[in-house]
């Protein structure tokens, strides 16, 4: 199947420094595809040079079949993108901005609709610049899709929210997604790659280290299960791939194992691996 | 190249686009900025402040310092500044308002968020040069009601004279607006865009018969003024809404209409090839 976005050794670097280098990336049409890595990874050069907003050095790159470098206004149509701190239109309203937006498009969604499904339709007469910053981000996302695009981006969209704010964030992607739309986004947290992504790219140091669901990522990696009780003083820990057996006969003849836990390897302990192996 | 594998996509999983067809043309996009572009104009109170009252008040302050009458004649030297200032108006209008307001553009990410959309560098050329020519209208009412009021300037009597104050608005906005797009491309935020153009501004005034009567300047600063297009649009005004005789306090003797005309056409010119040479969307490389 064709992909919505093909990269094949994408490299660019800034003076001697290196943020990408031959990288490689397919995301399938009707996708959640998270690109996740710590700071200075080479995850938001990466995407700006898929939206076309920054030069790449080489490499081939297709998103919805063109080029970002040369693709013109009709693929910019076709194309969503929630920038990573911006501060424009602060002096107009909520809804002026949208409509405004909104007018750049032949076919776009309705702005109280728009504001709606972000949960900003309270908001629609208010200026851009009192918008608290959780606020300001969903006014982001309006302006991202206000085009119905076939492919979103999202650079870091959850950075400074609260959990809350956060869990409803997932719920509008998710929305924006069972619709059909092609969701490409770049974040540092786990929880939300592993709540989001249908398929999880780790970067680290402008290389992917690996690509796979949440649940395949976390399978390939160590899957032993760490078993943890308390003999006495002594913490005792111990690794298997049996831990049931492993309880049953520690426990022989005792009447409970003190303080006993059974943990799998989190998300997160495979991406530290991931990431520490890459370095 | 590389060759790619081209399958059939699962028609489920992907949505279909609106056809590019159906965008609206960058002139369309363009034209719906210009209401938001005046909103956020006028929105800051102090920016609009500054922009409508700094000509008018030097204007009343020099016009009513220079009140003595020039030789063998009617009209003060106030008089002669007044319809000199419409030039600074304009430079104030255009070329700083452009400069700032399209760095800050710049600043915030507004360009960087248009350009991810079907909206073009004209489209958005459009909106701010549309938001221009109103801002500079109403400067020059402004400026010309002073003027009038304060300084017994006649309007243009004739047609032609009409014509004339046209073209010389025209060509000034024009003008003086590409050089202020220009600017913003070398400032690399709105703070220094503010220095660049007010910086050069504020030098043009002197060497440009806006504040200080081109008849008292010496020779070399009536030659720096000449190069740059404020001095010649203060001289199209001074033409038309002058008393006819007043050309006898030109240096040159001579209103010089067509040099008026080719300056400011080659300022226009230059500053547009100046800004389609190194207009840039964003200030990553």
């Amino acid at each position: 199947m064709t992909s919505a976005v093909h990269v094949r050794g994408l490299s660019k670097a800034y003076g001697r420094t290196a943020a990408v280098r031959e990288l490689d990336l397919d995301v399938g049409y009707g996708e959640i595809f998270a690109i996740l890595g710590p700071n200075g990874a080479g995850k938001s050069t990466t995407i700006e040079i898929l939206e076309g907003n920054r030069r790449r050095d080489t490499g081939h790159v297709r998103v919805l079949g063109e080029d970002p470098g040369t693709a013109g206004r009709g693929w910019r149509a076709k194309i969503g993108i929630v920038l990573q701190e911006v501060s424009d239109a602060g002096m107009l309203t909520v809804g002026e901005t949208v409509r405004m937006f909104a007018s750049c498009y032949g076919a776009a969604r309705d702005a109280g609709e728009v504001l709606e499904l972000v949960g900003l339709a309270s908001g629609f007469g208010r200026r851009v610049r009192k918008l608290s910053g959780g606020q300001r981000r969903r006014l982001d996302v309006a302006l991202g899709i206000i085009g119905r695009p076939e492919l979103l981006f999202l650079d870091e969209p959850t950075t400074g929210f609260d959990a809350e704010a956060r869990r409803r964030f997932w719920d509008l992607i998710r929305l924006l997604a069972a619709d059909g739309t092609t969701i490409l986004l770049t974040t540092h947290y786990l929880e939300e790659a592993a709540a989001l992504a249908d398929r999880v790219a780790v970067i680290s140091g402008g290389r992917v280290v690996a690509v796979d669901s949440p649940a395949k990522l976390t399978a390939h990696v160590n899957s032993a299960a760490t078993v943890r009780w308390r003999e006495g003083d002594e913490i005792r820990v111990e690794q298997t791939h049996f831990p049931t057996e492993l309880i049953r006969q520690r426990s022989k003849g005792k009447s409970e194992l003190a303080e006993l836990t059974v943990t799998r390897p989190t998300l997160e302990d495979v991406y530290l691996q991931l990431v520490g192996l890459a370095q | 190249m590389t060759t790619e594998r081209v399958d059939t996509v699962p028609e489920s999983r992907r949505r279909a686009s609106p056809a590019e067809s159906s965008l609206p043309s960058s002139l369309r996009i363009g034209l719906n900025r210009v209401v938001p572009e005046l909103k956020m104009f006028y929105r800051r109170p102090e920016q609009l402040a500054l922009t409508f009252s700094m000509p008018a008040v030097i204007c009343l302050l020099l016009g009513s310092i220079f009140s003595t009458k020039l030789p063998n004649s009617a009209i003060s030297t106030g008089a002669v500044i007044a319809a000199s200032m419409l030039a600074y108006g304009i430079l104030s209008t255009s070329f700083i308002n452009l400069g700032i307001s399209i760095a800050a553009d710049r600043d915030t990410g507004a360009l960087r968020r248009l350009r991810g959309t079907p909206t073009t560098a004209f489209s958005y050329f459009v909106g701010k040069v549309m938001l221009v020519v109103i801002v500079s209208f109403a400067e020059a009412v402004i400026l010309l009601l002073v003027g009038v009021l304060a300084f017994g300037l006649h309007l243009p009597a004739t047609l032609s004279d009409w014509f004339t104050f046209a073209w010389v608005f025209a060509l000034g906005v024009l003008s003086c607006s590409l050089l202020g797009m220009f600017i913003s491309n070398l400032a690399s935020n709105a703070v220094s865009a503010a220095v660049l153009t007010n910086g050069p501004a504020v030098g043009l005034q002197f060497v440009s018969g806006t504040y200080v009567p081109l008849m008292v300047l010496p020779g070399w600063m009536l030659t720096i003024g000449s190069i740059f297009p404020v001095k010649w649009m203060a001289q199209g005004f001074r033409s038309v809404l002058l008393p006819p005789e007043m050309v006898a306090f030109e240096p040159a003797g001579n209103w010089e209409h067509w040099r008026i005309f080719l300056v400011l056409t080659a300022w226009s010119i230059g500053g547009l090839i100046a800004c389609l040479s190194v207009f840039r969307w964003s200030d990553q490389r």
